[in-house]
């Protein structure tokens, strides 16, 4: 955390963190479409976690995921390997995309593309790179175990 | 053959991966798949016209596949491996102790001879290299069994570098074969009788890998310093199989290439050298193993000699020499192992009397060394007196004559080495003061399949006219000429007469030779100059990577952008592009007002004094961009732009806090000057060259045909998404990977820089308190 705390910034946090999020997951979703995509949704959503970080430090970061952020990284990077190399247990070429149109009930016909688990693994990664970094630089000297778990740390 | 070949992987891996496995269940799996091999290959090989061929595509892209051919030799040898491999496997079962190391030796054996069933059985170039790098890395492994001695290690080491270096050879003669010929296959090369500058090097590639796994001089040091390894192996791989590899590769691609001069001149000098000087080596050696290693060397190069001429006459010996070579050198490593196991040293000098405690041992290889030696009527003087005969009869101008007087002398001093070796371990010597005696009898599974070989060595003398027969159709295989057979008495000639002077005269020098001549230290060894060599690459580098790193930032900067505007420079002056002409200042004046502030922004970067402050006026520069971007109609872009730009000032600023708020005066090296001319130089050349390629586009653009397959294709409207996660997805898998290791980096940095910061406050802290106690 850097300089006192402010409980107006700490309200806006708490107010616009959801907000922000949601729109990062609207935004991974319509890439397909519009302007957007698993890149893009990621950074928003690091900036979230950015606005946190002013507000509450490194350490209310860290709490407000559950798992460590590299394994973020790993996650996102199976994610994206997994859709990448699947094509090739049916036979077809790496990366190539199918398209499914299933007729779902009461919603009517919603087309999936394999190409967004790509984009929601890159999603997934670029949201882990930003936490480990805001966790890595951010962390106050003072403050070394937040690299470990974190766990004998109290918010100040 | 190669489910075979798979089948020796398949237990190998079974035995090293079960470490609570017993030893002799190991041992016997091992020896079930040796007698499986040896039935196969005996069953499918012998007495058939057409070789059983057997081939599997590894990459049909690249017509790469492993073939194998079992013809009359590839049967010979492959029985050669599995029969010594069995008997040794069952030596070994009582020569190492109960444990792990001895089910790591078992599996690891294994292993190597598929490697080497499969290279002798190999039918291309391609699979026999493949096989032949297998064998290389099992040898490494073994010889360096013993991984707690440092001498082991350097010398498996050594081994590797050598026979690897090798490898590289036989690689790029293989690949210059295909490119030249057309074909790797060996039947195919031989009638195609290829010829050119490279074939020519080709060939001489293929030789040098040959000469750095059969040990030939000048790579002949890696052998004896591989009796590191435990005596099973030795007897194994350096003397009955893996150093036959090179002397394979020989027998198969002699008659290709037999005819050039250079490799026929190589072949005999070599080999030559090889054979003289591994026999004066094995005259000074003291350690049994090592005067049997030195022997090997010699040996080897008598067989490159026969086999590498490529001459009728001489590929027949090669081929009986070879097996002969095999049975007795295999018996004589398993006889010294065994003494070894009973008295614990194998020092010759520290027997007396030997013979008299250990008579069965010492007729057995009293027998196998009469073989070595060249003595009517083992084995050893039949094939030794063929290849006298051959080179007499062959008409192949100097080459030949030096090659005879090579062989002549070698075989004086194998006869010679295997007196000093005889009477050293057996016969009674009063000078020896407190000789050595056995101290527990070895198990009959030492000393049992010591008289196996001995047997076959002395069966093979008596029945050389049988054997000789048998031996007709794997010379025949390489060289499609009919060959005189061998004899057990071959009639008074002058190669009968030649035989038994070196008998004679090799016998008194052996006997005579006094152990301080012999003794008397070598003055330069290859095993120096290796290492010599060896040490001067690694401090060369080390130096050389001193002067590049500096670990200066300042300094990699400074490199990377004045090689970039050279580049630039360069290119732009040979070959200029017009461009300039099409450009216009704006499409409107709000660019040309964004244009203005990321000017303004980075023309501050330079002029302020504060890092804070730079870090923010880059920002400035960013965010302009991305406000051009989406002038210009690329949502995306500014979009991902202006997210990227924001946190990348986060970042900054994180990292920032932690440094000093102004700038380091630069290094007395680069002064404003430099500086300036380095950095105008990029800006201006980067600008430059952004325009005329922009201005060069010849082909369509590739973005049009992104744009029609984007919705059919993938699915997506978005062509900027569609070509990151579909038509250039592995573009972005790479990106993303390379992403998420970098994030990793920073953790590890942060997280070692808070260690040493900690341990170092620590260490105030103790000093701080020691301090306060003593006062």
């Amino acid at each position: 955390m850097i300089g006192r705390r402010s409980t107006i910034l700490d309200q806006v946090d708490r107010m616009l963190f959801p907000l922000i999020v949601a729109v990062a997951i609207y935004v991974t979703f319509r890439g397909h479409n519009a302007p957007g995509g698993g890149f893009a949704g990621g950074l928003i959503t690091g900036a979230a976690f950015v606005l946190r970080f002013l507000s509450g430090g490194a350490l209310r970061v860290r709490r407000s995921v559950v798992t460590h952020p590299t394994t973020l990284i790993g996650i996102g990077l199976f994610v994206a390997v997994a859709t990448a190399v699947s094509p090739l247990f049916v036979g077809d070429a790496l990366l190539e995309s199918t398209i499914w149109i299933p007729d779902v009930p009461l919603v009517g016909e919603v087309k999936l593309v394999s190409s967004t688990f790509f984009d929601i693994g890159v999603y997934l990664l670029v949201v882990g790179v930003i936490l480990t970094v805001i966790v890595a630089l951010g962390a106050d000297p003072l403050h070394a175990e937040l690299m470990g778990d974190g766990s004998e740390e109290v918010e100040p | 053959m190669l489910v075979l070949v798979l089948l020796h992987a398949v237990v190998a891996a079974v035995v090293l991966s079960a470490t609570r496995l017993r030893g002799t269940v190991a041992a016997a799996l091992g020896i079930a798949v040796f007698a499986a091999t040896a039935v196969t290959a005996a069953l499918q090989g012998i007495g058939s016209d057409v070789p059983a061929t057997q081939s599997w595509d590894w990459v049909p892209d690249l017509g790469l596949q492993l073939t194998t051919r079992l013809d009359g030799f590839a049967v010979v040898m492959v029985l050669l491996v599995s029969v010594i491999g069995a008997i040794v496997l069952a030596y070994s079962a009582s020569y190492f102790e109960p444990g792990p190391t001895r089910v790591r030796f078992t599996g690891l054996f294994i292993a190597f001879a598929g490697a080497m069933t499969g290279l002798v059985a190999a039918a291309d170039l391609f699979t026999m290299f493949v096989f032949w790098e297998l064998t290389s890395v099992c040898s490494f492994l073994l010889i360096g069994l013993n991984d707690r001695s440092a001498s082991a290690r350097n010398a498996a080491l050594r081994a590797l570098l050598v026979t690897g270096a090798g490898g590289l050879c036989l690689l790029a003669a293989v690949i210059l074969l295909q490119v030249a010929v057309g074909t790797t296959d060996l039947a195919e090369l031989g009638s195609r009788s290829p010829a050119g500058a490279m074939v020519t090097t080709a060939a001489v590639l293929a030789l040098t890998g040959a000469f750095t796994k059969s040990a030939q001089f000048p790579f002949h040091f890696w052998l004896p310093g591989a009796m590191a390894a435990p005596t099973p192996v030795s007897a194994y791989l350096h003397s009955a199989t893996m150093v036959k590899a090179g002397i394979v590769l020989m027998a198969r691609l002699a008659p290709v290439f037999g005819d050039l001069a250079v490799w026929r001149w190589l072949v005999v000098v070599c080999g030559g050298t090889t054979m003289v000087l591994g026999g004066l080596r094995a005259m000074r050696q003291t350690d049994a193993k090592l005067l049997l290693a030195h022997s090997t060397v010699s040996q080897l190069g008598f067989l490159t000699i026969l086999v590498g001429l490529g001459i009728p006459g001489a590929t027949y010996a090669g081929v009986a020499h070879l097996v002969a070579h095999a049975v007795f050198k295999a018996g004589l490593f398993l006889g010294v192992g065994a003494i070894d196991h009973a008295t614990g040293t194998r020092d010759i000098r520290r027997f007396s009397g030997l013979g008299r405690e250990m008579p069965q041992l010492a007729v057995m290889m009293g027998l196998a060394a009469a073989s070595m030696a060249g003595v009517i009527p083992l084995l050893g003087f039949a094939t030794k007196e063929k290849a006298l005969v051959a080179l007499l009869d062959a008409d192949a101008g100097a080459a030949t004559v030096v090659a005879l007087v090579a062989v002549i002398g070698g075989s004086v001093l194998s006869t010679a080495y295997s007196m000093r070796l005889m009477r050293g371990l057996f016969a009674t010597d009063h000078r020896v003061i407190d000789p050595e005696h056995v101290h527990h009898a070895p198990g009959g599974w030492l000393v049992v399949p010591v008289g196996l070989f001995t047997v076959a060595s002395l069966l093979g003398g008596l029945l050389a006219d049988a054997v000789g027969g048998w031996l007709q159709a794997p010379a025949r295989s390489l060289d499609g000429v009919e060959h005189s057979s061998l004899h057990l008495w071959p009639g008074l000639n002058l190669a009968l007469g030649i035989s038994l002077a070196i008998v004679a005269v090799g016998a008194v020098i052996g006997w005579r030779v006094p152990d301080e001549v012999a003794a008397s230290p070598v003055r330069v060894s290859g095993e120096q100059i290796f290492q010599r060599l060896f040490d001067g690459l690694l401090t060369g580098s080390k130096r050389i990577t001193v002067v590049t790193q500096s670990g200066s930032l300042l300094a990699y900067l400074a490199v990377v952008m004045a090689i970039v505007a050279g580049v630039l420079v360069a290119a732009i002056v040979t070959d200029p592009l017009a461009g300039f002409d099409e450009l216009t200042w704006s499409d409107g004046w709000m660019q040309l007002v964004v244009a203005a502030f990321a000017v303004v922004f980075a023309a501050a970067v330079i002029a302020v004094r504060e890092r804070f402050v730079a870090a923010l006026l880059i920002g400035g520069v960013g965010f302009a961009c991305a406000v051009l971007f989406a002038l210009y109609g690329a949502p995306d872009l500014a979009l991902t732009q202006i997210l990227v730009e924001t946190l990348t000032i986060v970042v900054f600023l994180l990292v920032l806090r932690q440094m000093p708020r102004g700038f380091d005066a630069p290094p007395a090296w680069a002064p404003r000057v430099v500086r300036v001319v380095i950095s105008a130089g990029v800006g201006i050349t980067v600008a430059a060259f952004a325009v005329m390629v922009s201005a060069a586009r010849t082909a369509p653009s590739v973005g049009e045909t992104y744009a029609e397959l984007s919705l059919p294709e993938a699915g997506g409207k978005n062509i900027v998404n569609v070509i990151l996660v579909d038509f250039r997805g592995f573009d972005t898998l790479g990106e993303i990977t390379v992403l998420g290791t970098a994030a990793l980096g920073v953790t590890n940095l942060v997280r070692m820089a808070r260690r040493r910061r900690r341990t170092a406050s620590d260490a105030a802290t103790a000093a701080a308190v020691a301090e306060a106690e003593l006062s």
